[in-house]
């Protein structure tokens, strides 16, 4: 896999633009490279299942792909539709450790989502959270255990909530080494 | 479990489940396997420990259901869960009832999976503790503490094996300091109670209106201070043994209702209207001749013999004389341990004295007295001036005539003994070490070297 040179944002259906600019700003200053948002964006009905009214994720994964150049960029889907894998109920995102492809939702992001008011900052910052989580794994990281990590599984938004919007030391050397998918092995 | 991370086998014929549900459980932190039939399961188990077990309900061949009867023969222990879509909960069901852990819902809700495993981990880390628990309490069985090799531990040896296979109830006789809590401690340790609690009452140190309250316990405001509800001692010793230490002082009243207790095996709390069942062994000791008492109405009949169904005598210290030296060993080694001593042995003349002394106070005085030995010895062997000294001048009879005289003789020799050392002497002496020092004052002892030294310097 070559070593990853950019980050492109894909918006998958109606993506909220404010969102992705923020996404772009933090995301290219968090991986240390340079970003951008596609102006093509993809349609996520096809992977619409309609028993359980959700969008299957992996097949999602597999659509990004038309967007990959092979010139090392990592492309990120961003959608605010409802994601899952056959075996759970839902997902807030996917991706290939290692690259290139990576995908997010936001729609279990919402505190609406759950019956409480909305609160868009909040919805950021777990947007942010999740990009990262992801990108994270495009890059090469693996998931990690320690609680004050990005790349920490999360089963539920409280654990988004609580993770911090960064990477552990060891996580962070091996992104600035760019050998995190052989590191973490 | 012998480490922290929990074994996962996953059977499924689903490679999606097999390999998503891996995945996850590998990014949790745990160790996780798969299997894709039972038969490869079963071959599995060989290969390693598993803590957990997810069971697919239905696969070609062995099914979920068989597979986990299958596990459960070979591996009682084993947490077993399974995995089932809503169209049949119904034979999830089934599973719990044949002993499943737990079931989850395909597709499985992160959070809950989660959830599900967290708690069996759990749950298998308490299994295996409290089987080492209870593998220590059956090595605890304190016969080891009953020393002597004479007839008459023999006998007691014997009676508390007989008696601990049985729950009857229990009557320890014997003078004050023969071990009769050491008796009752033996018999629960060996009986099939031992994994619940015992609970000692000492009734002698107890008004009875405080012992009615400690052994029935109260409801919230049953009288003056009663701020809370307190469990009482027999819903304390429920499953387990209340022995109930100087029996014959329980007042007349007690007796009554702990006659009703023995009976119906029912208490009210005091202040309290609900009938709450209890279920205990009783073991009752007592220094008291009860026969007496019943003939002077101090200790009711029908308690008498409710009580005194199966009666053992501990026999005072100086008529079983033969274990003498193997209890003092057995105490030497006991306080030398637990004092880091480094006291290895009595004397010659020491075990002669102990074995010529009355022992008024048994075991109990045995026992304090090479407590104090150890404590005072300077080498590793002890010499007859590290005994206290009614037992050391047992037969010389007082130091002086006056108790102030006897007094001061025995500070002078408690001070000598111990090297001046205040600390130690204070507490044989069992006063504080004000005390001490004003009777130092009072008697004008001094310490010969420091005076010594005191003269060199003014000469100087």
């Amino acid at each position: 896999m070559s070593r990853p040179s950019k980050i492109v944002i894909v918006s998958i259906g109606e993506v909220d633009a404010e969102l992705l600019d923020y996404l772009l700003l933090v995301l290219a200053a968090s991986f240390a490279v340079p970003g951008l948002i596609l102006a093509e964006t993809l349609d996520p009905e096809s992977c619409y299942d309609s028993t359980r009214r959700q969008y299957h994720a992996t097949q999602l994964l597999d659509r990004l792909r038309k967007f990959d150049r092979g010139d090392g960029a990592r492309i990120l889907g961003v959608t605010e539709v409802d994601l899952f894998i056959p075996i759970f109920t839902f997902v807030f995102g996917e991706a290939q450790v290692g690259g290139p492809l990576a995908l997010m939702s936001t729609h279990r992001l919402h505190q609406q989502f759950y019956g409480l008011p909305d609160d868009r900052k909040l919805w950021l910052t777990r947007a942010e959270k999740e990009a990262t989580h992801e990108l994270g794994h495009a890059f090469g990281l693996a998931h990690c255990l320690k609680l004050d990590c990005v790349m920490r599984f999360a089963n539920s938004v409280e654990e988004v909530d609580l993770k911090p919007c960064k990477f552990c030391q060891l996580c962070g050397t091996r992104l600035s080494l760019g050998s995190g998918s052989t590191l973490a092995a | 479990m012998e480490t922290d991370t929990a074994r996962i086998l996953i059977v499924d014929d689903e490679q999606v489940v097999r390999d998503s549900l891996g995945e996850w459980f590998r990014d949790e932190g745990y160790e996780a396997d798969t299997a894709d039939s039972a038969k490869v399961a079963l071959e599995k188990l060989a290969a390693a420990k598993w803590d957990i077990f997810l069971l697919d309900i239905r696969m070609p061949g062995i099914d979920g259901l068989e597979l986990q009867r299958k596990l459960k023969e070979a591996h009682p222990e084993a947490v077993v869960i399974i995995m089932t879509a809503y169209a049949s909960v119904e034979s999830a069901v089934e599973a719990m009832k044949q002993g499943a852990y737990d079931y989850i819902i395909k597709p499985f809700n992160p959070e809950d999976l989660e959830h599900t495993i967290r708690k069996a981990v759990e749950r298998k880390q308490l299994v295996a503790e409290n089987k080492q628990l209870r593998t220590k309490i059956d090595e605890l069985n304190l016969l080891h503490e009953i020393v002597g090799t004479s007839r008459a531990t023999r006998r007691l040896l014997e009676q508390v094996a007989m008696v601990s296979a049985s729950d009857t109830t229990v009557l320890i006789r014997g003078e004050s300091g023969t071990g009769k809590e050491l008796i009752a401690r033996a018999i629960h340790a060996n009986s099939a109670r031992r994994y619940m609690p015992i609970v000692v009452v000492n009734c002698g140190a107890l008004s009875e209106g405080v012992l009615e309250s400690e052994l029935f316990g109260h409801e919230k405001g049953a009288f003056t201070g009663a701020q809370y509800r307190r469990k009482g001692k027999f819903e304390m010793a429920d499953g387990g043994t209340l022995f109930l230490d100087e029996v014959g002082d329980i007042g007349l009243k007690t007796q009554v209702d702990l006659l009703r207790v023995l009976e119906e095996k029912k208490i009210y709390r005091v202040g309290g209207n609900v009938e709450i069942p209890v279920n205990f062994r009783l073991i009752a000791a007592t220094n008291k001749n009860l026969e007496t008492m019943n003939a002077e109405g101090k200790f009711r009949e029908d308690l008498y013999y409710r009580i005194n169904v199966f009666s053992i005598t501990i026999p005072p210290l100086r008529e079983r004389r033969e274990d003498i030296s193997l209890l003092a060993d057995h105490f030497l080694r006991k306080f030398a341990r637990s004092m880091s001593r480094p006291v290895a042995k009595l004397s010659a003349e020491v075990e002669e004295i102990l074995c010529r002394y009355e022992w008024p106070g048994n075991v109990r005085e045995l026992q304090n007295a090479i407590e104090r030995a150890v404590l005072v010895c300077q080498t590793t062997k002890i010499e007859p001036q590290d005994l206290p000294l009614n037992i050391n001048h047992a037969n010389e009879g007082p130091p002086g005539r006056s108790l102030a005289e006897i007094e001061r003789q025995h500070i002078r020799r408690t001070l000598e003994e111990t090297g001046w050392n205040i600390y130690r002497a204070a507490r044989l002496l069992e006063i504080d070490r004000v005390t001490l020092y004003n009777r130092i004052k009072k008697y004008g002892f001094k310490r010969e070297a420091v005076v010594d030294r005191r003269t060199e310097s003014k000469a100087s």
